[in-house]
């Protein structure tokens, strides 16, 4: 049976950890509008090619409002990133998102992720001294992947990166799609949320140099600031959103790179191909997570195809970034590729507010790595590596290294 | 080339910086576009025409 004529199950069952399940391709050319069932049961519309899937993340006419009645819920649990309650706190569009959007930009500009760099060759140094000290093999997620993200954020915001175990269980929590249940996530979300407002009253009291600090500053809302809960959202939303996609990402990368070692020789040959090595990575993760979910207010076509107001629509960047309309040999890795519109970081007003920040991290481990262990290989066959399941954001289990 | 910026689209993303410094940068405050040469040098060409291919908010215009 091709996939035109049946409902396939969401996310697409695949084993293969780097490698895309066979049916985007079969998407992309014979049904790019495919209803599929979500893990909640419901139904929902999946968009796989590359026009497709970046029209509609730019059209406001495509909302994040899932929490609307008749949107598809997306596991039986019920709150995730996507739907919780906290998800509505921040605007969904318009003025009043590009408000928040802008008020906390300007701590995520290139500038500043220049001004950073240095620190953060630091920190990956030092976890790479600590890696060595251990001795291979060693897994490269843990000991480098998530620890980086985490202590650059943790500095962002002032918040102290002792805790990290605690918000990295609750980040867990709410990026869970399947894994945990209703209560499991209620409670983390609580601790959470107790957590940040305890934080936030120490900053009150005593202002620190760092982005919260400077966000209560600027006031409440009739100063042109954020209310005390948008504040305390945004502080969760970014602890969550600044570690677990990168620090997932640099593992993928890694191994990317070097389930075919000739990738990493070129690297090594030419560091100049960092850039956009990392940018290749991200167009060609086919283990990128759940997709952007979007829910219709109104009636609107797509490829040719009316959907109704009401639809639930879930676009696969991933599936997209692999369009040979709009790539030349989308499937092969070409770690000279430019320019590389890819959909990685999403698109239009909603798209990745801390990818300046991301790339960064992601081409300052790559520099550390190829200086200080130029021998890095895979301690596994790459058949062996495996995908984290059930959560929104995607990623290999370890990723075994020796050098 | 004649290159312009929409500041209303534009989401922040920094991308045109990363790849074209002498040719846009940020606003401080907000990490809006700014846009420092409208018609530049030949050598910064391709560095223009990559960002804006990959500015997400498709906020770069080049005549
Ligand atoms: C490789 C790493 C990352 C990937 C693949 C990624 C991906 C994305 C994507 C696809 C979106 C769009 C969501 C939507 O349209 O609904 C997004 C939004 C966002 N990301 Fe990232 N992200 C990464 C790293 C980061 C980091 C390091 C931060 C910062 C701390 C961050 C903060 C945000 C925020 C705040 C938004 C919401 C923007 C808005 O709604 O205006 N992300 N990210
Ligand atoms: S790349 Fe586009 S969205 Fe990003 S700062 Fe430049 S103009 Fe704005």
């Amino acid at each position: 049976m091709s996939v035109r004529d049946q409902v396939l199950d969401y996310p697409i069952p695949n084993d293969a950890a780097l490698d895309p399940p066979a049916e985007w391709a079969e998407l992309r050319s014979t049904c790019p509008v495919a209803h599929v069932r979500l893990p909640s049961g419901d139904q929902a519309t999946l968009l796989t090619r590359y026009d497709d899937v970046r029209a509609v993340l730019a059209d406001p006419r495509f909302t994040r409002r899932l929490t609307a009645p008749d949107a598809a819920r997306l596991s039986a649990e019920g709150g995730s990133v996507f739907s919780g309650e906290f998800a509505q706190i921040i605007p969904d569009g318009g003025e009043e998102h590009q408000h928040w959007r802008r008020l906390v930009g300007r701590w995520f500009t290139a500038k500043r992720m220049a001004a950073l760099r240095p620190r953060m060759a630091r920190i990956a140094e030092d976890l790479v001294d600590e890696l060595v000290e251990r001795g291979a093999p060693a897994d490269l997620k843990a000991g480098l992947g998530f620890p980086l993200p985490v202590f650059v954020i943790c500095e962002m915001l002032g918040v102290p990166a002792d805790d990290r175990e605690r918000f990295s269980y609750w980040s867990d929590t709410l990026l869970n799609l399947t894994r945990y249940g209703q209560d499991e996530i209620e409670a983390a979300q609580g601790e959470f949320f107790a957590y940040m407002s305890d934080l936030l009253a120490a900053k009150r009291r005593e202002p620190g140099e760092d982005l919260l600090s400077e966000l209560i500053a600027v006031g409440g809302p009739e100063d042109g600031g954020l209310s005390d809960l948008q504040i305390l959202v945004t502080g969760m939303g970014l602890l969550v959103a600044g570690h677990e996609t990168t620090a997932n990402m640099i593992g993928k990368m890694v191994a990317m790179l070097l389930a075919d070692r000739t990738r990493w020789e070129s690297l090594l040959a030419d560091p100049s191909l960092i850039r956009t090595a990392v940018e290749e990575s991200l167009r060609l993760d086919s283990n990128s997570g759940f997709g952007l979910p979007r829910y219709l207010r109104e009636e609107t076509e797509v490829s040719g195809t009316v959907l109704p107001r009401g639809t639930t629509v879930v676009c696969s960047m991933a599936a997209a970034n692999r369009d040979e309309d709009v790539f030349d040999a989308a499937g092969e890795m070409d770690l000279r590729r430019s320019p590389n519109p890819h959909l990685a970081f999403g698109a239009g007003a909603h798209s990745c507010l801390g990818q300046a920040l991301a790339r960064t991290e992601l081409q300052v481990v790559l520099e550390v790595l190829l200086r200080r262990l130029p021998s890095l290989e895979l301690a596994v066959p790459v058949a062996e590596l495996e995908r984290v399941e059930g959560l929104a954001v995607g990623g290999l289990a370890t990723v075994p290294v020796r050098w | 080339m004649n290159v312009t910026v929409d500041e209303e689209k534009c989401c922040g993303a920094g991308q045109c910086v990363l790849l074209a410094p002498e040719v846009f940068d940020q606003r401080d405050d907000d990490g809006v576009v700014v846009l420092l040469s409208p018609e530049p040098a030949e050598e910064h060409h391709a560095a223009v025409r990559e960002a804006a291919a990959v500015c997400p908010a498709a906020a770069i215009g080049v005549r």
